[in-house]
């Protein structure tokens, strides 16, 4: 008994360990009142209307969408090309801009949201809204580039022999064959980066925060200056978009594969 | 198409987008940060441009040597106990069927995407007097009355390492799921338990990749930045939020930039022996 | 039509010589089988041919036209690999037409020519089928008609059978030579079966070291071995060493073997003799002495290995011809001239 039990009671742990944060703001967020408490007064879901409602947290949330969107379209169209080009090409010298790209994610956030600053303070261009877009999609690069790195390193190379003997030349090898088969690669490198960019705080912050408020900047100004359990709301909503784009992965995927497991065995 | 040196100019049009971009928007700002380093503070503007070593000399300083102490024992603390708490279970968790993986992996994923500020705000509620665990002690009898946990170090660990959780167990997945089964089989046969087998078998041989894990959570770790603050006292901020303060707070660029560089030099160094210790697991 | 010629190519992979110097002439309508071991430079070589690789030196010309520049996807010839390389993320239908629709050809077209190939390899109505819900052999039929799809001049094919089971591949081997004559296309195949080879081919070119070492019909292969290394690669067979004596006559193992002729002005060489060609009788005058030290009987073929004067011989007889010997036995060993090979060492 005592293994089966252990290994139980050891991931049980864990799970709660993991879920508290999570239980404590869904607590929150259905207070019948303004009020932060835990255990919850009241019940009412109304805070969650809050978000598309209030119009303050409205624009907020369409901010971070807009952001998440364009953002994760720049990665993507920036990691794409790359690890295409590091797979199709002997060309050791051009492994720099792997570094590069896998660089501002490795870092500590503060270092790239610092270098953002400076960047646009410099040339003038400060608090543009694109700038943050372009700022998260250099940011979150690391994150299709690996995705889609293991995408091209799983296609059988003899697949692309094939279809040139079959008369392709390079640009219709990579339509009808090199496309489609890292598509799901694609999908989730897309999918990471536009989750993590709508959670992430401090870039946003450092380029944007003054002009426009999405809704991590909204969230930690209404820690310090004015509390609702819309904020709350909030945040569960992310974790359940998060949860449910990660979920359609994973039921239209092998999530196991993309996290780098082999292909897959029983 | 076989793989090949690029044959003309032509081939190397993917590179260009995604070249301009990460030269423009990542080498340059970061350039850009390492010279205003060297500039001179402007309290009324940015920063005036002017040679200067100031901001470095100031790292020679005991309150800087303080603040840097810290951060990096606060990372390493984070990062051991996250790698301690994390090995096993990933372990185990490669072990189990695939449905499970599955709802666990995306469960992880999830709670990854948590922003920092939740997950700041949640542990400030759940370590607070009135709402938080303390008055569960309280009813097992444990503690007297509730009493507020934080803003403390543990409270600040304990908030830092539910970030980096979810992130070590997916820097440890791709390894722990491709070790070799026959490896505990083998030490079955020969009279391991299981886990005796986990100590003796599996730590040893994924020595390297729990060496690079926790460089890899310790570099992480260094990023937090609203964690320490809404949890820990000022004597509790780490670098990460000292350049923030000194950026936007205190209009002292050049010194933020400084910090900033520092901890780049660090991190880089880190990461570097982290290739390192991979390049050596994969050649053993 | 003239066919292919590949002339004096060699291919080079910094200091070493993958194929060297190789010349062959495969005239149209020909079932060429490269063979060899491993490393031997036939995959190397048929690459060369499809395109994928470009050789270091020499040409390649088929019908007269030099294509030794040409790119692969301009060369239109069917290739089948080893892997077979089937689309994943496509039907069978839409790999067998793959060639038609990268060309525009419209989609009636492309239906009619798969169903068309479909009949051709015996699998009727898998149009619509994914391929990953195909057997083994299946999928090499679909690989096959995704091959022969645009009617190419050459049909490559890289170790086709490699991943079948033997039964299947037996089968196969037939039903490719049959499909081959029937549309009387060139066909190069590599293989390291020589069971295949002298199944299938017209002609076998036996490879070694990145050199051809003979290109002949297999009977001619077998039969005439041009060197130990083909003798040795085919079938089985004896090596032995022969000499001639101060009388002038052909010697193996201390024995003269009447009739035997030794190449002009060869002293010392060595001798093939395929072991259904051993004689085995009593120990006696003009044969070989020797000690029975296995006797394998399978059934269909019974296998008595000998050693004589140091060398191991062995013999293959039917039951009909069995000789009763055991381990241990005396017996003496004969090898009719007719039946014995010189070989190149």
């Amino acid at each position: 008994m005592s293994e089966t039990f252990l290994r139980r009671l050891y991931f049980f742990a864990i799970g709660l360990f993991l879920a508290l944060p999570l239980i404590v703001v869904a607590g929150v967020s259905v207070n019948e009142k303004q009020d932060l408490t835990f255990p919850p007064v009241g019940f009412s879901m109304s805070w969650y209307g809050q978000i598309f409602a209030d119009p303050e947290w409205r624009q907020a949330l369409i901010a971070s969408l807009l952001l998440a969107v364009s953002a994760a379209a720049i990665a993507v169209a920036v990691a794409l090309p790359l690890a295409w080009f590091l797979w199709r090409r002997i060309a050791p010298w051009a492994n720099i801009f792997q570094l590069l790209g896998v660089a501002p994610f490795i870092l500590p956030p503060v270092i790239t949201a610092l270098g953002m600053l400076t960047f646009w303070a410099t040339s003038g261009l400060y608090g543009q809204p694109w700038t943050a877009a372009i700022s998260h999609g250099i940011f979150f690069v690391t994150l299709p580039l690996v995705t889609l790195s293991l995408g091209f390193a799983s296609i059988d190379r003899s697949l692309v022999e094939a279809a040139s003997t079959m008369g392709a030349d390079d640009r219709t090898v990579l339509k009808t064959v090199v496309l489609p088969l890292i598509l799901p690669y694609l999908v989730s490198g897309y999918a990471f980066a536009f989750v993590l960019s709508l959670n992430e705080y401090i870039v946003a912050y450092m380029t944007v925060g003054f002009t426009i408020e999405t809704l991590p900047i909204k969230i930690f100004n209404a820690l310090r200056y004015g509390y609702t359990p819309t904020m709350a709301a909030v945040s569960v909503f992310f974790v359940a978009v998060a949860a449910l784009i990660f979920g359609l992965i994973a039921w239209f995927g092998d999530i196991r594969k993309l996290l780098g497991a082999m292909a897959s065995e029983g | 198409m076989r793989r090949e040196k690029p044959q003309s100019l032509a081939d190397y049009t993917p590179l260009f987008f995604p070249g301009v971009m990460l030269v423009v928007f990542f080498v340059i700002p970061f350039s850009t940060m390492i010279a205003v380093s060297f500039f001179q503070r402007d309290p009324s503007g940015f920063y005036t441009t002017a040679f200067t070593l100031d901001n470095y000399a100031r790292f020679l300083s005991l309150f800087f040597a303080k603040i840097l102490g810290f951060s990096l024992l606060l990372s390493v603390t984070v990062a051991i106990c996250c790698v301690a708490l994390a090995f096993p279970f990933t372990y185990l968790l490669t072990r189990q069927v695939r449905k499970v993986q599955t709802v666990w992996l995306v469960a992880l994923l999830s709670v990854l995407s948590l922003s920092e500020v939740i997950i700041g705000f949640a542990w400030s509620t759940l370590f607070s007097r009135t709402a938080g665990i303390s008055n569960l002690f309280v009813g097992l009898g444990l503690l007297e009355k509730p009493v507020a946990l934080y803003p403390t170090f543990g409270a600040v660990l304990t908030a830092m390492v539910y970030q980096a959780f979810p992130y070590t167990i997916l820097v440890l997945y791709p390894a722990l799921v491709r070790l070799d089964p026959t490896l505990l089989e083998a030490a079955r046969t020969l009279g391991c338990s299981p886990m005796r087998a986990f100590f003796n078998v599996v730590v040893p041989a994924l020595r390297n990749t729990v060496v690079a894990t926790v460089i890899m959570v310790f570099v992480f770790a260094l990023g937090s930045y609203l964690i320490p603050q809404i949890l820990g006292r000022p004597q509790h901020w780490t670098l990460s939020v000292h350049i923030t303060d000194q950026a936007i707070y205190q209009s002292n660029m050049p010194f933020a930039a400084a910090m900033a560089v520092f901890l780049v030099l660090i991190s880089l160094a880190l990461v570097g022996l982290t290739l390192l210790a991979g390049r050596k697991e994969s050649a053993s | 039509m003239s066919g292919l010629a590949v002339s004096n190519v060699t291919k080079q992979f910094g200091d070493f010589k993958a194929v060297e110097n190789v010349n062959l002439s495969v005239p149209h309508g020909t079932f060429v089988c490269l063979l060899g071991p491993s490393g031997c430079g036939k995959t190397t070589l048929l690459r060369m041919i499809a395109g994928l690789e470009e050789p270091s030196s020499g040409a390649i010309v088929i019908d007269g036209e030099d294509i030794t520049g040409v790119p692969t996807h301009k060369r239109n010839f069917g290739m089948v690999f080893q892997s077979l390389a089937l689309f994943p993320h496509l039907s069978v239908g839409d790999n067998i037409s793959y060639a038609l629709r990268i060309r525009g050809t419209a989609k009636e077209e492309q239906r009619k020519r798969a169903d068309e190939l479909l009949k051709l390899v015996h699998l009727p109505g898998f149009a619509d089928r994914p391929v990953t819900k195909l057997s083994g052999g299946q999928r090499q039929r679909v690989a096959i008609a995704r091959a022969l799809a645009l009617s190419p001049k050459l049909f490559l094919l890289d170790e086709p059978m490699s991943a079948l089971d033997a039964k299947l591949r037996e089968s196969m081997q037939v039903e490719l030579r049959q499909l081959q004559q029937r549309l009387g296309i060139t066909t190069i195949v590599v293989t390291h079966d020589q069971r295949e080879a002298l199944t299938m081919a017209d002609l076998v070119v036996v490879m070694g070291q990145g050199r051809i070492r003979q290109a002949a019909s297999p009977i001619e292969i077998y039969r005439k071995p041009a060197d130990a290394f083909v003798a040795d690669f085919i079938g089985s067979t004896n090596l032995l060493d022969v000499s001639t004596d101060s009388a002038g006559r052909a010697v193996i193992l201390g024995t003269a073997i009447p009739g035997l002729a030794m190449p002009q002005g060869t002293t010392k060489a060595s001798v093939s003799i395929r072991p259904e060609d051993v004689h085995l009788g009593q120990p006696g005058s003009g044969a070989i002495e020797g000690t029975v030290t296995f006797v394998r009987d399978l059934g269909a073929t019974i296998e008595t290995y000998i050693e004589a004067g140091g060398s191991s011989i062995v013999a293959v007889t039917t039951p009909r011809e069995r000789v009763d010997v055991a381990a241990g036995d005396k017996v003496g060993v004969i090898l009719p001239a007719e039946s014995c090979v010189v070989v190149k060492s």
